[in-house]
């Protein structure tokens, strides 16, 4: 399971209603399932992925978020997930804002571009960076829009969105980010996980 | 043929008033079932059959000896498990395969019905087959299941019935019939009543058959159920045991010879009134017009869970309408997954044997049954 599961799973309260847009296999729903009794459903494009979430006895959509969030009531679910994919879609901040409206809260992980070794790599190598968490070549990625965590942290800000928690998430480590200690964090951790609200 | 010996039937006492306003009481309702009900009684799946489908879901059809049409998805160890699992599917009314339907005596003078049997609809056709969980004093059902006018009864059932499913699974349906549907159905019909057999749906009295029309009918509807990849791939431009073309009318192409050879095999076990009296029932059937126009409507009350199955190739029912009922119950809160299958079989994949289909309907019924 990934590093950022659980730190996922302890900021959602027992009994809750999940919605986790971009599933993948269904990894976090099953855990939220069966550690915290979520009620979790889950939005995933990969058909694939959407066979392998049936098998663990899932609930799954196959569907888009960039179209099909849309179907979903204002304020439907306690929490609505994003997992290191904002930076994946044609137009973020559609995304961002159906994520808002759906949910009560959102849960929106940012693969951090600011993270020290993906400027060592693109400072010293003078290549489009590869890390654990971006492990894609510069032809074949899949995000399209990658930003930092002081980028999200800044942009968030700008929209009134209410920043409740914001974490940073440096291989096990996980600690708090703020306006003071941003610059650092930027630096040092590869994720950020930020728990919001509009 | 006598087909009566090999029919299961239940006589249903109580009136059953039907949408167009008539009452019919102490008609049968000819079923099969597969596997055995436990002791809970919570193992039951009832399976709708399709426009030309019939109880015989699985194993040898004793009436047309060939294999039931969900042979690949029902029976022991498949998706739908047998052993498992109790199924349960009865021949629709309007049908021709021992339920009360246009081929059957009036009772009131004793005549063959032809086209004076009551228009039926998917309403009445899921109300008559309630009557099945009290016969096997089923409380509630595990699961619904059927593709596509089974789809629709699938959809109606759970609406009319809330808490009697634990699960629910619509496949390649629509819950309400295009005007390309109906116009599709509607060329079958005139197809049927145009041949002058027919005798104005009286051929059984006058001891004909309109076979030309009723297999116009079937293979207008069978290239429907194909796509045209599926129908490129198989058949493409290929001859029919010939080494050029004739320059006449005869059956030149492969697909030809295919479409009539469909045409010829369905007038041997199906009804023509039953073609006409079901596609009407698909016609009219509108979910969401029962319910002010609000498709969610139709389900607000259930808490069943649901799994909703398109297919890419499918332009008879096609994925958006099958997304149209995720998109209804999601509006409302309900328990709703979906997947789309990858296939270029067209609507007909429901039927064949693709693992992708398979896996995820057993998946679902197997975990939501553990669950």
């Amino acid at each position: 399971m990934k590093n950022e599961f659980k730190v996922i799973a302890n900021l959602i309260e027992r009994d809750k209603k999940v919605l986790d847009v971009g599933c993948a296999d269904g990894t976090l729903m099953k855990y939220l399932k069966e550690n915290k009794n979520i009620d979790v459903r889950g939005l995933e494009i990969s058909k694939d992925k959407v066979q392998d979430c049936i098998s663990k006895g899932l609930t799954v959509i196959e569907g888009n978020a960039e179209k099909d969030l849309s179907q979903f009531p204002n304020k439907s679910f306690d929490y609505v997930v994003l997992n290191q994919t904002l930076q994946a879609f044609l137009n973020p901040e559609l995304v961002l804002n159906e994520l808002l409206r759906v949910g009560k809260k959102a849960i929106v992980t940012i693969p951090n571009f600011g993270y020290w070794k993906v400027r060592f790599h693109l400072l010293f190598k003078g290549t489009m960076p590869i890390t654990k968490i971006l492990p894609d070549e510069w032809y074949n990625t899949p995000n399209l829009h990658m930003c930092t965590i002081k980028d999200f942290f800044y942009f968030v800000k700008s929209r009134d969105i209410k920043i409740f928690k914001s974490l940073a998430l440096d291989n096990l480590n996980t600690s708090v980010i703020n306006e003071k200690n941003l610059g650092v964090k930027n630096l040092f951790a590869d994720l950020g996980i930020f728990l919001i609200e509009k | 043929m006598n087909i009566e010996k090999h029919l299961k039937k239940l006589i249903i006492k109580k009136p059953l008033k039907l949408d167009c306003g008539k009452t019919i009481k102490d008609f049968p309702i000819a079923y099969e079932t597969y596997g055995s009900l436990n002791s809970k009684k919570d193992n039951a799946i009832l399976v709708f059959h399709a426009l030309t489908g019939d109880q015989f879901v699985t194993g040898l059809n004793p009436i047309t000896k060939k294999e039931g049409w969900w042979s690949y998805a029902v029976g022991p160890d498949k998706a739908i498990d047998t052993n498992k699992y109790f199924v349960i599917c009865s021949n629709v009314i309007g049908g021709c395969m021992g339920s009360y339907g246009p081929s059957h005596k009036d009772p009131e003078n004793n005549k063959v019905f032809g086209k004076n049997f009551p228009v039926i609809t998917i309403n009445d056709i899921v109300n008559a087959q309630y009557n099945l969980l009290e016969h096997f004093g089923i409380d509630k059902l595990f699961s619904i299941t059927g593709g596509s006018m089974g789809g629709m009864q699938v959809l109606q059932f759970i609406s009319n019935f809330p808490d009697k499913c634990k699960t629910v699974i619509p496949i390649a349906t629509t819950s309400s019939h295009s005007a390309q549907n109906i116009a599709l159905n509607e060329l079958g019909r005139q197809a049927i009543t145009a041949d002058t057999n027919w005798k104005d749906g009286n051929y059984i009295s006058e001891k004909t058959n309109p076979a030309k029309g009723l297999a116009v009918a079937r293979m207008a509807a069978h290239i429907t159920y194909l796509s045209k990849k599926g129908l490129q791939e198989k058949f493409g431009r290929k001859l029919q045991e010939r080494e050029d073309l004739k320059f006449g009318f005869d059956a030149d192409f492969q697909i030809e010879s295919y479409l009539r050879y469909q045409g010829s095999v369905f007038v041997d076990r199906f009804d023509a009134n039953s073609y006409l009296y079901i596609t009407r029932a698909m016609d009219y059937f509108d979910l969401a017009r029962q319910f002010k126009g609000s498709l969610s409507g139709a389900f607000k009350k259930t808490k069943a869970k649901f799994f909703i199955i398109s297919f890419t190739s499918d332009w008879l029912y096609p994925t958006q309408e099958n997304k149209d009922i995720v998109i209804a119950l999601n509006s409302i809160g309900a328990d709703v997954g979906f997947v789309e299958i990858e296939s270029d079989k067209g609507h007909d994949s429901f039927l064949l044997d693709i693992p992708e289909f398979l896996n995820a309907l057993k998946n679902f019924l197997d975990k939501s049954y553990n669950n």
